[in-house]
């Protein structure tokens, strides 16, 4: 197991993200924060929190589960099913900038799965997708637009993002 | 401390509540939650059932019911084929298992059966490959009616354990009182069946239910009362006098309801007989769930199909 | 041509005259010619050490639905099994389509049993026309023909007044009136016991009460009419009763008893495996002790199997629309083994007196006998073979038995009708 995201780090990614999705985007448009379930979920509620503070206005956060939208649900899926969880977004996405929040960008599957889930809601103005971390493996053409971290993973290994409100502490650890 | 406790949904089938852990229906229920907001937004589809063909094999007169999974199957992307044949029980031109093996041919997933017999859906499951769901068979279940019932009830009052819930009518030839009855009690509630005794079934006190012929010594003991239709083409022999003496005795009155507890809720499986199982000002007012339920009824019976196809995917492997 | 069979060294059980010893049976020219210790050889000699030596065995109720539902059975196909099994002789039910109600469809029966060459083959005639319960059919002509009771089986005669009548008429000819007692108004549509599982099951049920109401209104008819009367398959603790009480009243009353009201329960039901769909239904364990109860007491009169043949495609429906009725005849014995042997409730020749010499008591045939002069009906039982029921290797056309795999003990290894060995289990 190897660390490679502590604490102090994690801050100062979400500091990082902040300004550069600020300084990118146009004041006179609306941005809100959607989180994937459910990591993200945590992420962009102290993503949102931090872009209200320093724009002076409320950006909005909601939560978006993605399980209806998963490629894989007609395959065997092993031990876990995935469980339908609620998607909480209350306010109109129409004309939005979404901020679309993931722990971690893999193969690309779930940030396609969270495009099609927002599309059927609404029709944002534009689609950013920020994580914490950019691991390599993609098997769709899917980028990020923030990516707090870059990293080249073995593919046995997974990145393991821990957060104080859902484990008790910050960290991201590889095994 | 990373996941929560997983809990796999594995019945390829739903034919009944009687089966079910408190557990599994706790499961749909809550998966149920995830499929309400499909109704109320503006696109109306999710792609989970995309390419799967659902039909509704129904023997039995049923417009409600048959849409509501219709929509629900559609919902869910899912093409949906009607089969609505009207079959008397001395099954006369194809039998029931030659009907589904043809469909099943054609490359069906899910079948939804509503039939006369019960135990039909039980036969059917052992039959074909398909993935079946029981939408009312004979007087044995109703288990998405079961489920849409409990799902109501929990999401206003939050829980059923401790609650006391009164099933008022034809309970001897009921599905739904039946459904109820194995839901209500597997998740705490105390269940009262309320009747003439001539429309209560034999040996209930094998069943964990207690039994009333009195409506107005139950009605204000009770958090939910549950108003069954009357259904006069299942009926046999006459059992109360007139349609009079039954409302008299049986009926949700506007009267009986003042002595009802202020929070109560009134349910009803639909469709109403205005005047007979309850007042038009019951079931228009303020306790009333009733759009509710049919509501709700959407939301589960996605539910429903969502994991009876999941556990299909699985059992592939 | 003088042909003759010695069947050596069996265990020779014979109720009817209080036979119950290890000797010889000789036949000759269709006929027992003698019972005992026997020097002289004969032209076929069967060993039957270790074996029972019975009177052909007789079950005075089954359906070979000839004429009419040849494709479910015939009466060839049902004899051939029948004889398999060790039944010598079987009687017929007349609800066949159309049913047996006058003296051509008698014989038709007679005709076909004689084309077989398996069992005997006797047949009861229905007590009303079209057995519509209405007016009496021509029992005088039937009786003539050979017809050896009556019965409306598969209905009961629901007009007491009728069913006065019948008795009254019958008391012009010996032969017995037999009822299936089923009130239907009281039994609705039922297809099952009316209890706990019809509850949950969701299907409509039958009381007991509609047999015993039916069987009670019966016994006081008997008492007017004087006339002998059957009542076939009872399956409740209350007839029983009723049938104690009729008996200690020496009322001219019989009975009898299908292996699966002594073997099954309604739970049986509880997955809508439609082979255990029977009329009158399977009850409960309290009705099964009335029943072996009775049995022990000598209450009761006959076993019968109540053999009901029915296809494969038939059976194959939801439990509502299925036919009633279990085909049992090629494992009968075992079952009665298994039921009332190896429980103690009977011993051999107790078994064996309820399969041959009171049955044809009830029929009025000189048969279930090995008495001397009387027709060479012999059947040779391995009583502690053991073997497994296996449908699919019935010579029955029927499949729809619920005791398929099951193991039971008591083989039939030959069985003789008339000094002819028409069946054997090592051909």
């Amino acid at each position: 197991m190897k660390i490679i995201l502590d604490s102090k780090q994690i801050e100062r990614v979400l500091e990082d993200l902040t300004a550069r999705i600020i300084s990118e985007t146009s004041p006179k448009l609306d941005i809100a924060v959607v989180g994937i379930r459910s990591r993200g979920e945590i992420l962009a509620q102290r993503l949102s929190a931090r872009l209200s503070e320093k724009l002076g206005k409320d950006v909005p956060c909601g939560t978006l589960d993605i399980t209806l939208y998963r490629d894989d649900l007609n395959s065997p899926q092993g031990n876990d099913q995935p469980q339908v969880r609620t998607t909480e977004i209350g306010f109109d996405i129409d004309n939005r900038v979404i901020i679309l929040v993931d722990d971690v960008l893999y193969t690309g599957r779930s940030a396609r799965a969270a495009m099609d889930a927002l599309i059927d809601l609404g029709r944002p103005k534009a689609i950013k997708l920020a994580v914490l971390v950019d691991r390599t493996g993609r098997e769709l053409p899917i980028q990020a637009d923030y990516a707090g971290r870059k990293t080249d993973v073995a593919p046995g290994k997974s990145v393991q993002v821990n957060l104080v409100e859902s484990d008790g502490k910050d960290e991201v650890v590889i095994e | 401390m990373r996941k929560n406790k997983q809990f796999n949904w594995q019945r390829k089938h739903l034919l009944g509540l009687n089966e079910l852990t408190a557990e599994e229906i706790v499961h749909i229920l809550d998966t149920a939650k995830g499929f309400e907001q499909i109704s109320t937004r503006s696109v109306k589809k999710a792609p989970p059932l995309r390419g799967k063909v659902v039909v509704n094999l129904f023997f039995e007169d049923s417009t409600r019911t048959r849409i509501s999974f219709a929509l629900a199957a559609s919902r869910l992307s899912a093409d949906v084929i009607e089969f609505t044949e009207k079959v008397s029980s001395v099954s006369k031109g194809e039998t029931l298992l030659d009907t589904a093996r043809n469909l099943e041919a054609m490359g069906i997933d899910i079948v939804v059966i509503r039939h006369s017999a019960g135990g039909a859906p039980k036969f059917l499951s052992r039959n074909i490959n398909a993935c079946v769901i029981n939408a009312g068979d004979g007087y044995c279940e109703h288990p998405t009616q079961g489920l849409l019932d409990v799902y109501t009830i929990r999401k206003i009052k939050g829980t059923l354990e401790g609650l006391k819930i009164a099933i008022v009518g034809d309970i001897a030839h009921s599905r739904v009182a039946r459904s109820d009855m194995w839901a209500m009690s597997k998740l705490g509630a105390e269940v009262i069946f309320v009747g003439p005794p001539t429309l209560i079934p034999a040996e209930v006190d094998k069943l964990p239910v207690k039994v009333s012929y009195s409506l107005d010594e139950v009605i204000e003991k009770v958090d939910v009362i549950n108003m069954l239709r009357i259904q006069f083409e299942r009926l046999g022999g006459n059992p109360f006098p007139s349609v009079r003496e039954y409302s008299h005795y049986f009926g949700l009155t506007v009267e009986r309801m003042k002595k009802a507890k202020p929070d109560i809720l009134v349910m009803h499986p639909g469709p109403i007989n205005r005047g007979l199982e309850m007042e038009s000002e019951v079931a228009d007012g303020s306790n009333s769930v009733i759009l509710e339920q049919v509501k709700n009824g959407l939301a589960v019976r996605m539910a429903v199909l969502f994991l009876v196809n999941q556990a299909a995917a699985q059992q592939i492997s | 041509m003088s042909s003759e069979l010695l069947i050596k060294n069996g265990r020779v059980i014979d109720p009817a005259n209080g036979i119950d010893k290890v000797c010889d049976v000789l036949i000759a020219d269709e006929k027992i010619a003698e019972v005992g210790k026997i020097a002289k050889n004969a032209q076929t000699v069967i060993d039957a050490s270790g074996k029972l030596v019975t009177p052909g065995l007789i079950d005075i109720h089954v359906h070979f639905r000839e004429p009419g539902d040849e494709e479910e059975e015939t009466i060839a196909s049902g004899s051939a099994a029948a004889v398999a099994a060790g039944f010598t002789s079987v009687v017929c039910m007349p609800n066949t389509t159309p049913p047996i109600e006058n003296e051509t469809d008698v014989e038709y029966v007679h005709r076909k049993a004689r084309q077989a060459r398996k069992t005997h083959v006797y047949t009861m005639g229905a007590i009303t026309k079209n057995r519509e319960g209405v007016e009496l059919a021509e029992m005088g002509f039937m009786a003539e023909a050979g017809a050896v009771g009556f019965t409306d089986d598969g209905n009961g005669v629901q007009d007491p007044a009728v069913m006065l009548r019948a008795l009254k008429y019958a008391a012009m000819f010996d032969v017995v009136i037999a009822q299936h007692c089923q009130d239907n108004k009281f039994a609705g549509n039922g297809v099952m016991n009316a209890g706990y599982y019809s509850t949950i099951l969701g299907l409509p049920g039958t009381d007991a009460l509609a047999e015993e109401m039916m069987l009670w209104r019966d016994i006081q008819l008997v008492r007017k009419a004087g006339v002998r009367y059957h009542a076939q398959h009872i399956s409740t603790a209350g007839s029983v009763e009723l049938i104690r009480a009729a008996k200690k009243d020496s009322l001219p009353i019989t009975c009898e008893v299908t292996p699966h009201n002594l073997l099954l329960t309604e739970k049986c039901c509880a997955e809508y495996d439609t082979n255990y769909k029977v009329n009158p239904p399977l009850r409960t364990d309290k009705d099964i002790n009335a029943l072996k109860q009775a049995i022990s007491e000598g209450l009761v009169d006959a076993l019968v199997t109540d053999h009901a043949p029915h296809l494969q495609s038939e059976k194959e429906l939801e439990f509502l629309a299925a036919p009633f009725g279990i085909a049992s005849l090629e494992c009968a014995l075992g079952l009665y083994v298994k039921a009332l042997v190896e429980p103690g409730i009977l011993d051999w020749p107790g078994l064996i007196e309820l399969m041959t010499t009171r049955p044809a008591k009830i029929i009025g045939v000189d048969k279930g006998t090995l008495g001397k002069g009387k027709q060479g009906d012999v059947t040779i039982i391995d009583p502690n073979a053991e073997y497994k029921v296996d449908v699919n290797k019935f010579r029955s056309k029927s499949r729809n038995c619920p005791y398929h795999g099951w193991m039971l003990k008591g083989k039939v290894e030959k069985t003789i009708v008339g000094g002819e060995i028409r069946f054997s289990a090592d051909s």
